[in-house]
């Protein structure tokens, strides 16, 4: 009862009401507050969430969390490798980089990065730089953590000089957003088809059924890779992005239609169905106010589950250059870049977007399944 | 009776390449542009004046002013009678290009089935038994991990610490001093070597998702009475496992290698990308990136017949396996 409103949200989709729960304080509580406890309680799950909330906040204002804009190229650091933070230099000291120096190497004449050992950039809090638009609105010029006068490389820089760090963080909007958004699409489609298929039954069910296993037995990669080559090259990066997640979502509502047709199977000669109809309602109505709800917390389910497989297609198909376009930033245009294994070999810094990919598809499914756990206790696990 | 089983599911997997046919066909036809507009602009680059009759009798010629269903057809019987078409860019049939590539593609996949079965079942035994200590929980982990990360990713990951520890190149079939050089002990180790690594790491990819099964299917198979009458009467632990639980666990695991497929052959065409090697995942990006719709389109179609030629295959290995299939007392899929 200490969140109501995430209680009654989740009541709410899990189709039961939170009007008859009775008081706090009382050992009664209703499915919805028993699964929110259930949640609450599983510390993986809370700590995925937790880890989830902040990188689509990061994903929403980017900028601040940025040490500086994703396509600035800094001419003073090329190929430059990672900057740590330090707090030792004789003693303790308040949090500082060393600045970087090029030396040319004696033989190969290319250029080998030396931190600077005799000098303390000292990191500060909102130190000011150009100005940018949070949100593409508002005029700001604070970052969150940086360097005042000089940028800061927290990951290092690629091969003309862009800072990985930051490029990950505008970067984490397409990626994370495509796998939202795509999921999205996907179940509307997937309850839709689904829902028809369960209702209906005869030649329509065959049909769909037999789409839905078609697709599912599919190889996914090379279909979406078919699919995106047909996003033309002329379009805008916004139409790029939409497309790519129509193309995503194509393959992506299948589970979710098979789940749900399988659970209305289960449901739609239940009483409570048989009374709404006789009550007159019409077909549209019985599906989406009466049977899907029942079923839409194992959808919920079932949906947090897909979101990773959008963000891996995304990171696939912009990895081999058949997503996302530059200079539109994802995490899979990053990883082109270590697709060179010499240039990975110089500059390993470049894997990084793969930990992010790794730290968000590892936070979803955790997420996924405890709250599974939480709303299906009987699942098996 | 199973012979019946074994033909009707034959059967069924006639409306499953139908469909898929249908949209490859779709893919093929999505892009703007065809090999008429294209060799118009070939010719326009050359100087040549195209007129309007010109491009007639071409579209003619390829049978691009036919509707698209009669197009299908025509696409159709040219597959089955195994002409897949003619490559614009390298303009030369499909098949002499993706010939010689489909022998590793299949190598590759089905190796990596087998590594997946290979490690996932004992790796599935050993954590059900030792169910909730440090084993148990560090198998979890891994198969979490196994998950989470894409084979894509692990093979970036692999190939650049091979490079960087052990002077090794992953990619390709051959190290650089082998590529040439002449059959040679050395030379099919390194072959060898080369082909372990990308059947590893696509073989790890369906370790994760197999192995819980596993564990979970064992774990209900243990407690069954029957498991206890054994251990009453004697039975050495280690035959009891093996001999009576396992195998009825491992059944809905060898119903489902057929899912397996489609995610291994989805994983095979990026990490050949990622480990250069000679299978058709390199040949189909780079049709794509060329707009040559017709190759892509039968890559995508072949590696569509694999996986259901696969599943297929093991479906009837598993009614063969397992007669309650046949007899409709258990359900193959």
């Amino acid at each position: 009862m200490s969140r109501p409103s995430l209680t009654g949200w989740l009541a709410w989709f899990g189709g039961w009401s939170t009007k008859a729960a009775p008081a706090p304080g009382s050992d009664q509580l209703s499915t919805g507050q028993l699964a929110w406890r259930a949640l609450a309680r599983n510390r993986v799950a809370m700590a995925a969430a937790w880890v989830l909330g902040l990188l689509y906040l990061v994903a929403l204002i980017p900028e601040p969390f940025a040490t500086c804009a994703a396509n600035f190229r800094d001419s003073a650091a090329v190929a430059a490798p990672p900057q740590p933070v330090r707090i030792w230099d004789d003693g303790p000291r308040l949090p500082f980089v060393r600045p970087l120096v090029a030396v040319r190497h004696a033989d190969t004449l290319a250029l080998v990065w030396h931190e600077d050992a005799s000098r303390r950039l000292t990191l500060t809090l909102f130190p000011r730089g150009p100005e940018y638009h949070l949100l593409g609105a508002i005029p700001c010029q604070w970052r969150l953590v940086g360097l005042e006068g000089a940028v800061w490389h927290p990951l290092g820089t690629d091969r003309i000089g862009q800072d990985v760090w930051s490029r990950l963080v505008h970067g984490a909007r397409v990626s994370l957003t495509i796998g939202l958004l795509g999921v999205t699409l996907s179940f509307i489609l997937g309850v839709l088809l689904g829902a028809v298929a369960a209702w209906y039954g005869g030649w329509i069910d065959g049909l769909i059924s037999r789409v839905t296993d078609v697709l599912i037995s599919l190889p996914a990669i090379p279909i979406w890779m078919g699919l995106s080559a047909a996003v033309p090259a002329t379009w805008p990066p916004l139409g790029v992005y939409l497309g790519i997640t129509v193309v995503l979502s194509f393959m992506g509502w299948t589970g979710l239609a098979r789940q749900l047709r399988a659970r209305m199977l289960a449901q739609k000669d239940e009483d409570f169905v048989t009374a709404a109809r006789l009550a007159g309602a019409s077909t549209s109505r019985v599906l989406l106010v009466h049977l899907v709800p029942g079923s839409i917390s194992h959808l919920i389910v079932a949906a947090t589950l897909a979101v990773p497989g959008m963000i891996l297609g995304e990171t696939a198909l912009s990895f081999l250059g058949l997503g996302i376009r530059p200079p539109a930033v994802s995490w899979g245009v990053l990883l082109q870049d270590a697709q060179n294994l010499q240039s990975l070999a110089e500059m390993p810094w470049l894997l990084t977007p793969a930990l992010a990919v790794f730290v968000v598809v590892l936070a979803f499914n955790l997420f996924g399944d405890g709250l599974r756990d939480a709303l299906d206790p009987h699942h098996q696990r | 009776m199973i012979a019946a089983t074994i033909a009707r599911r034959c059967l069924s997997a006639i409306p499953t390449l139908l469909i898929s046919s249908i949209l490859v066909f779709v893919i093929i036809q999505l892009p703007p542009g065809d090999i008429v507009t294209s060799r118009i602009q070939q010719m326009q680059e050359a100087g040549a004046q195209v007129d309007p009759q010109r491009i007639e009798a071409l579209r003619h010629q390829f049978h691009l002013d036919d509707p698209l269903p009669i197009r299908y057809l025509r696409w159709v019987g040219g597959m089955l009678t195994g002409n897949l078409g003619s490559s614009l860019q390298h303009d030369r049939p499909v098949t002499a290009i993706i010939g010689s590539a489909i022998l590793p593609t299949v190598a590759i996949s089905l190796a990596a089935v087998v590594i997946s079965l290979g490690l996932a079942i004992p790796l599935g035994v050993w954590a059900a038994l030792r169910r909730g200590t440090i084993v148990d929980h560090a198998l979890g982990l891994f198969a979490y991990a196994g998950l989470a990360l894409p084979s894509f990713l692990i093979a970036l990951v692999a190939n650049y610490a091979l490079f960087t520890w052990f002077g090794m190149s992953p990619g390709g079939l051959f190290s650089p001093e082998y590529r040439e050089a002449p059959w040679s002990l050395g030379r099919v180790w390194d072959l060898l070597l080369h082909l372990l690594v990308p059947v590893l790491i696509l073989g790890l990819a369906g370790v994760a998702g197999t192995m819980r099964v596993m564990r979970a299917n064992l774990l209900d198979e243990l407690r069954k009475p029957y498991v206890t009458t054994a251990r009453a009467k004697g039975v050495h632990p280690v035959v009891l496992v093996w001999r009576y639980p396992v195998r009825i666990a491992i059944t809905p695991i060898i119903a489902t290698v057929g899912w397996l497929l489609p995610y291994l052959v989805s994983g095979s065409v990026i990490i050949a990308v990622v480990l250069s090697l000679p299978t058709v995942g390199p040949i189909l990006l780079e049709a794509l990136r060329a707009q040559d719709m017709e190759l892509a389109g039968a890559i995508v179609m072949l590696l569509s017949v694999l996986t259901v030629v696969g599943s297929l295959v093991s479906d009837i290995l598993l009614i063969l396996i397992d007669p309650r299939v046949a007899r409709g007392q258990t359900s193959a899929r």
